[in-house]
């Protein structure tokens, strides 16, 4: 057992190498507004996290991580650019009785840069591996914008594509509706009938037909909706070759170098995907002059999509078997969503400072 | 000394009192009709304690009785990795219930899971809030909706009359228990085809920490 002074002096530690890489070091509240997280990371956050009710400020939750409070500092009144690092406990409630903390230490690194977004990925990631040297740790790289642009690049409805999108970070379902949506999977039944059932009259009809209505989801919702499904109907499934090519992409693991010839390869049928390809190639670039070599750095294309649901680029891990060390990645679109109408390129991540020191006393 | 956690009133405790009759074990109320208290005729060292069906799952837990009956949708709901805290000895074969989602009858686009996701995406654009699902159970529900891969609901607690809610606009779906779905139908609900969350039943649970021969003894005394 590790005390909890050593793990402290290893946080220290590292968060000190990331005060020399030129990070503003940051403070965030512990108790933070629930309602943010939740609308962020949806009902899942609730299960995860602790929490709390404060008689004038209403739910709280027991800060889960720092990227929600210190972009939504940054967006404040941050400069631009900006480099930041903290150092503090997280807390995570525990749904199964095993030794999995349910508070301890973050230290984190985070860059809200515009000018060379795979520079700074580049950045964070050498920064990462640097810190954690010597450790025997297995890295892992992805990139979840390459899987969102060939959705983009689909020959298919919106209505399909935001489909897809709104669950790229959802596995499982992202994977039946692709099958749905390709002609892999057959109609459910309950889906056939219910199509039959909406062609048989007016939503309008349908809807007087079915019993007062009741609820805050009005008739025109319904019938919107209800059109929406007769037409999707109608929609042509995605061409063999499309889905091909995104069922290959979703199971793509080899070496970053391999990758970057494989996904040439794949942009010259699917070439919506050309530019995120462009700029995987220029971060490798970015990686190599940092004496990192592709041609060993492992990289799986579906790596992140299970994580906190923010990551819509680079993203990568550092594992001890199958306990990340440190993980982190790009999260672009989460600067828009908590920045009211503004946004910044940003990159980061977070190493777990009892697990280094955990490894450290083994050596 | 063996505690055994019985429903403190209701058809409930009625049907307990007669599965454990039948097979030998006489328990009856004593003292008045509203006293909550109990006893276990011609057996020695057996206390009966006399509890809501809600609160057996945490006293099992923590110990404080050794053998209980509740539903299996309050331990699994209640008690976090419920293997770990109980066992289940015997399914008593009443009190049983399906835990499922409903949303308004008039939503006629909507009869699966995959149609609520995809009814709660629009709605959340529409509402600015994502769609409210009333429940008491809280755990169970979560856990169904998260390996659907459901996104854009949030749960609202309704510890009772959670049919009434979404006329009340405080939800606009429920997930709830019903046995013959009637309560649904009157408050204008329909269930979702492929939304059986659970199905639970009363159930005999033992506490993983309890443990000794007089609990066997009495398990085999009605031939468990």
């Amino acid at each position: 057992m590790i005390s909890k002074a050593a793990i402290r002096a290893e946080a220290e530690r590292l968060f000190g190498i990331f005060r020399a890489a030129g990070a503003v070091p940051v403070e965030a509240d512990i108790l933070l507004p629930a309602g943010t997280l939740l609308d962020l990371y949806g009902e899942d956050i609730r299960a995860r996290a602790y929490v709390t009710q404060d008689p004038i400020r209403g739910e709280m939750m027991l800060r889960p991580d720092f990227t929600v409070p210190v972009v939504q500092a940054h967006m404040q009144h941050g400069a631009d650019p900006a480099r930041y690092c903290y150092l503090g406990e997280v807390f995570r409630a525990q749904e199964h009785l095993d030794d999995r903390p349910s508070e301890y230490l973050q230290v984190g690194f985070e860059i809200f840069d515009r000018a060379n977004p795979e520079a700074a990925d580049a950045e964070v990631f050498a920064l990462f591996r640097d810190a954690l040297h010597p450790l025997d740790l297995r890295a892992v790289t992805g990139d979840i914008g390459i899987l969102m642009a060939a959705v983009r690049g689909l020959e298919t409805t919106d209505r399909r594509k935001d489909a897809l999108l709104r669950h790229v970070w959802r596995p499982r379902r992202f994977r039946a509706l692709l099958d749905r949506f390709s002609g892999r999977a057959p109609e459910p039944a309950a889906r056939r009938r219910l199509l039959d059932r909406l062609a048989a009259d007016t939503p309008q009809a349908l809807i007087a037909a079915a019993g007062p209505l009741v609820g805050l989801r009005d008739a025109d919702e319904i019938a919107a909706r209800a059109n929406a499904l007769l037409e999707d109907a109608k929609t042509p499934p995605i061409a063999a070759l499309e889905a091909a090519m995104l069922y290959d992409l979703l199971s793509l693991e080899t070496n970053a170098a391999a990758a970057l010839t494989h996904l040439q390869g794949i942009s010259r049928h699917l070439p919506a995907i050309g530019p995120a390809v462009d700029r995987f190639a220029a971060r490798l670039q970015a990686l190599t002059e940092r004496g990192i070599d592709p041609a060993t750095l492992p990289f799986e294309a579906s790596h992140g999509r299970s994580a906190m649901e923010y990551y819509d680029g680079f993203v990568f891990s550092f594992l001890a078997g199958e306990l990340p060390v440190a993980s982190g990645g790009r999260y672009d679109a989460l600067t828009a969503v908590l920045g009211q109408g503004r946004s910044i390129p940003a990159v980061g991540g977070i190493l777990r400072p009892h697990l280094v020191a955990a490894m450290k006393g083994a050596l | 000394m063996v505690k055994i956690g019985v429903p403190s009133k209701g058809r409930l405790q009625e049907q307990t009192f007669d599965w454990f009759g039948a097979r030998g074990l006489k328990m009856a109320r004593s003292g008045s009709d509203r006293e909550y208290a109990g006893r276990v005729e011609g057996v020695d060292g057996v206390t009966l304690v006399l509890l809501s069906a809600s609160e057996i799952p945490r006293e099992l837990a923590a110990g404080r009785i050794d053998l209980g009956v509740t539903g299996i949708d309050l331990v699994r709901d209640k008690l976090a990795d419920w293997e770990t805290q109980v066992a289940e000895v015997a399914p008593l074969g009443f009190g049983h219930a399906d835990l499922i989602l409903a949303v308004p009858a008039c939503w006629i686009d909507v009869e699966t899971v995959d149609d609520l996701d995809a009814a709660a995406a629009a709605f959340r654009r529409a509402h600015g809030h994502r769609l409210r699902i009333a429940t008491k159970y809280h755990r169970l529900v979560r856990q169904f909706l998260t390996a659907q891969g459901v996104a854009d609901y949030q749960l609202v607690d309704s510890q009772g009359a959670t049919e009434g809610t979404v006329k009340n606009l405080t939800a606009e779906a429920i997930a709830d228990i019903t046995s013959s779905g009637e309560t649904l139908r009157a408050n204008h609900l329909k269930i979702l085809s492929d939304a059986l969350i659970l199905q639970s039943q009363a159930m005999l649970y033992r506490a993983r920490c309890a443990s000794g021969p007089d609990i066997d003894a009495l398990l085999a005394r009605i031939g468990l």
